[in-house]
């Protein structure tokens, strides 16, 4: 089948590329765009492993055609560091241990980098309720949710 | 050189918690995991895999496949030779069948195209002529005299006679006189158990890059262990292990399910036949259908005890069915049983099935949670029967220093009483509880290991530090690493950066699991930096003119040390290194060791979980976990253990499960069926860390990996018997169940 030409924003990027109709947005991102941050872990929707934002909202990628981010504007957890310096919840969540094997960790922080700008001061239960769609394994979620609430107090200033 | 223990006050680096050598890549995206690699010509390689439980293999015909444009190889098990080791022969035979599918999902051919839209074509043009047989995945089923049979001829010398066809390892552990002991008791009770199998659940899907020319390849791959990967893929593709090199990504969790090969072998025979690189990388539904779970069992025990709350004697028959090849893990499950009680009399018997589904995989203290779960069920109903406290219990038959354990040694410093004491002297016992709540707690045992290990140690000419190791970093062992070499070089912990490196690199190293990397890679590290220091010592002692026996090393420096030594300046370990060139070369240490001493580790865990009356479902409402670490290196870390083991136990015991059906194949192979704790389900999971030293490692620590997902499986199903009132003897507790037999209660 012809492939599609696409042309999008990507972390404030302009970027084109080809692919073919049935490709999904977390291939096009990983295997033509070139950024592997955002992981699949199931491919259907269920892990948040691969979550980006687009448009403004959050979306498993692997659930969007590339297609579909003709004329979008995508964010991944490649655009939360600006130069050198590490996005609070980034550095939080090393200084406080919210990862342990990481492959969950990029999909999480683009979330709640999505709460946050939404939501400056969220409750324990709205995070777990925000962070439900991605799994982890290896924490328990337990220093996930305390690094968005302390990243969340820094973030305002307090 | 004489290197005391170090006792818990003269710790600079170990103790603290210092942020992760490997967390800027990790949060920022840039780590290289399994599937992030790639090289040019790379094809793709994906499976055919068996739609039925259990098939004889007439022909596959895979011509049509192969003339495919874009196809670049196409294997089967005729690509492969026939290993003569038959541990090898099913590691290879469960990544490639040979004769017959032996369960839903069994590999049967793999192709390797230009890209996957290409490969997955291909796959439907390969023809496999079945003979469908019957088939059995229920364990029970699979233990009887005329079940279908799995694989023949597989019982080893340890089966008793007239065995169904599938029993293939039998074990027996304990002491004591059961007869007498039942007769002391007051209350006997006997309950029989069963549990589903559940799967490790890593997010990130095995995936692995191979790249064969002649008779050299490369191999890059998530695993908990390369080089167990290169000695598995070695053996099958009957090449040198030397000429093999693999590299361990980064590993998006493992649990005990990466530690063996799947598509490893056929990545390398495909790449073998194409001439080209290959990537392969595991689907959800494959990982489901073909890797990982756990055994499913069904489980008798009996208890006897007397009525101030003395067990006077127990037994256990385990049965364990481990998929469609042998498999030990019930082994594991009848030692560690009634590893937490001081017994006279105690017996535990355990048998293993055949059963067509995947082969067994580790997970996290395999074996033990379902056994444990079942012994700690028991014990929570003999105290709901006879009215006493369910841990004055457990304080009154905990095993201690000097117990004989009931799978054999004798404990030497253990920490069970601690942490129970630690668990009774928490608020959380003693909190009030709300309508519909109820609070169950468990004790949970796991050996431990030691194993191969291998390291290197490496100081830099500008006085910085390289660590090389082999163990695969799964949770963050890493940083602990890192802080052990810094801890007894006496140099900052940024001075030390520690890699994980290839099996080209470094000596053996055995796989990431039974939580030996803190314990094993951090005693050979300790042990090399001492090589180096004992080396940097040497070149002062030469430099001053003094004995080597006069320069002692302190805090990062060499200085005289005793009468006759004389007076020099201290020399830091940067200014030994700066000049090492002139003193004899460059400086560095290593150490290797089958290590041992690992130390068995305790844990108690106390959960309070509300049930919903109308729907069944439970919740859980607080969660508390005492554990004895040893000496807990980064206490995050120890910490991030503690939780993860146990939210991966609250998934065992109230959610997962694999489900088959009628016709033998696995219905939820997808975390939409398989749920898995998520966020929302959970409240925050509290954590009491005890320091019992270990006195195999020098500065006292003890894994803490495993011990942790096994005591939730009881807790919670005490938990749910005190709130509901009604006692289930199977998991998970998922609500339907629950609410059946509330119903029928009522």
């Amino acid at each position: 089948m012809k492939k599609i030409h696409v042309s999008t924003t990507v972390n404030g990027d302009e970027i084109e590329f080809i692919c073919p109709p049935g490709e999904t947005l977390l291939d096009a991102l990983r295997d033509r765009v070139g950024l592997k941050g955002a992981k699949e872990g199931c491919g259907t929707g269920d892990c948040g492993a691969c979550t980006v934002e687009m448009n403004g909202e959050i979306v498993c990628s692997c659930l969007v055609l590339g297609a579909e981010a003709e004329g979008a504007k995508i964010k991944t957890v490649e655009g939360m560091t600006t130069g050198d310096r590490l996005h609070t919840l980034q550095q939080v969540f090393i200084d406080h241990a919210a990862l342990q094997c990481g492959i969950c960790t990029p999909g999480i922080l683009v979330a709640a980098e999505t709460l946050l700008e939404r939501n400056p001061d969220p409750s324990e239960t709205e995070i777990r309720y925000w962070l439900a769609g991605n799994l982890c394994r290896c924490t328990g979620y337990d220093k996930i949710i305390r690094a968005v609430q302390i990243a969340a107090a820094e973030m305002r200033g307090a | 050189m004489n290197f005391p223990v170090k006792t818990k006050t003269d710790f600079k680096v170990v103790g603290t918690r210092v942020a992760r050598p490997d967390g800027v890549e990790k949060v920022t995206g840039r780590a290289l995991y399994g599937a992030d690699f790639s090289v040019p010509g790379m094809l793709t390689g994906r499976v055919l895999r068996s739609p039925h439980a259990h098939a004889r293999i007439k022909s596959i015909d895979t011509s049509a496949a192969e003339a495919l444009p874009g196809v670049k190889a196409v294997v089967t098990a005729a690509d492969f030779g026939v290993p003569e080791d038959m541990s090898l022969r099913d590691v290879q035979d469960n990544c490639m069948a040979r004769d017959k599918a032996l369960y839903d999902g069994h590999a049967i051919a793999a192709v390797a195209a230009t890209d996957a839209e290409t490969a997955r074509a291909a796959l439907k043009l390969i023809k496999v002529d079945y003979e469908v047989l019957p088939h059995v995945t229920d364990v029970d089923a699979a233990m009887a005299a005329d079940a279908p049979v799995v694989q023949q001829d597989r019982a080893d010398e340890s089966v008793p006679e007239g065995s169904g066809p599938n029993v293939t390892n039998f074990f027996e552990f304990g002491h004591g006189d059961l007869d007498a002991g039942f007769a002391r008791a007051d209350l006997i009770l006997e309950r029989s158990f069963r549990t589903e199998a559940t799967h490790q659940g890593y997010i990130e899907p095995h995936a692995c890059l191979a790249n064969m020319s002649a008779d050299r390849g490369e191999l890059w791959c998530c695993t908990q262990g390369q080089f167990l990967v290169r000695e598995l893929c070695a053996g099958i593709m009957q090449m040198d292990a030397s000429q093999l090199r693999v590299t361990a990504s980064e590993i998006g969790g493992g649990f005990g399910g990466k530690t063996t090969v799947f598509i490893e072998p056929v990545a390398l025979a495909l790449s073998r036949k194409s001439g080209r690189p290959v990537k392969m990388v595991m689907t959800r539904d494959e990982i489901f259908r073909a890797t990982g779970p756990t055994i499913s069992s069904s489980m008798d025990i009996k208890i006897g005890m007397t009525k101030d709350g003395r067990i006077t004697a127990a037994a256990a028959k385990l049965r364990y069915q481990g998929g469609a090849f042998p498999c030990e893990t019930v082994s594991f499950g009848a030692q560690a049983a009634f590893a937490a009680y001081d017994l006279e009399a105690v017996r535990s018997l355990g048998w293993n099935t055949l059963a067509n589904r995947p082969k067994q995989a580790a997970y996290r203290a395999p074996g033990a949670p379902v056994s444990i779960y079942a012994v700690e069920s028991v014990v929570d109903e003999l105290c709901q029967e006879l009215k006493l406290d369910p841990l004055e219990v457990r304080l009154l038959n905990a095993a201690r220093d000097g117990t004989k354990a009931s799978y054999g040694p004798t404990f030497d410093q253990i920490g069970l009483v601690a942490t129970l004491e630690a668990a009774k002297a928490h608020p959380h016992y003693a909190a009030p509880l709300g309508k519909n709540q109820g609070r169950g707690l468990s004790c949970g045992f796991w050996f431990n290991f030691g194993g191969n290990t291998c390291v290197s140690l490496n100081i830099n000419n500008d006085g910085t530090v390289g660590v090389t190791e082999g163990n695969p970093d799964i949770g963050g062992s890493r940083a602990s690493i890192t802080m052990m070499a810094a801890e007894e070089l006496g140099i900052p912990y940024e001075k030390v950066r520690t890699v994980i490196t290839d099996t080209n690199s470094l000596g053996h190293n055995d796989v990431t699991d039974g939580s030996r990397v803190t314990f094993a890679v951090g005693l050979a590290t300790i042990k090399a930096a001492r090589a180096a220091i004992e080396v940097m010592c040497a070149r002062v002692a030469k430099i001053w003119g003094i004995d080597e026996d006069a320069v002692a090393w302190e805090d990062g420096y060499a200085k005289p040390s005793g009468p006759n030594a004389g007076n020099f300046d201290p020399m830091s370990l940067a200014e030994i290194a700066a000049i090492a060139s002139e003193t004899g070369g460059p400086i560095a240490g290593h150490h290797e060791v089958n290590a041992e001493g690992a130390g068995v580790s305790f844990g108690v865990h106390l959960a309070d979980v509300e049930v919903d009356p109308e729907t069944g479902a439970t919740k859980v409402v607080r969660y508390t976990v005492f554990q004895d670490a040893g000496k807990a290196v980064h206490p995050d870390y120890v910490e991030g253990q503690m939780q993860g083991g146990s939210v991966q136990g609250i998934g065992w015991a109230l959610n997962e499960e694999y489900i088959y059906g009628e016709d033998g194949r696995l219905q939820n192979a997808g975390f939409l069926d398989y749920r898995i704790p998520v966020a929302s389900d959970l409240p925050m999971i509290d954590t009491v860390i005890l320091e019992i030293p270990n006195p195999g490692h020098p500065y006292g620590v003890r894994g803490v990996g495993e011990t942790s997902i096994v005591p939730p499986l009881a807790a919670l199903s005490n938990a749910v018997s005190r709130a509901a009132g009604i006692r289930l003897h199977e998991l998970p507790m998922s609500p339907p169940k629950i609410l059946k037999a509330m119903m029928s209660k009522d």
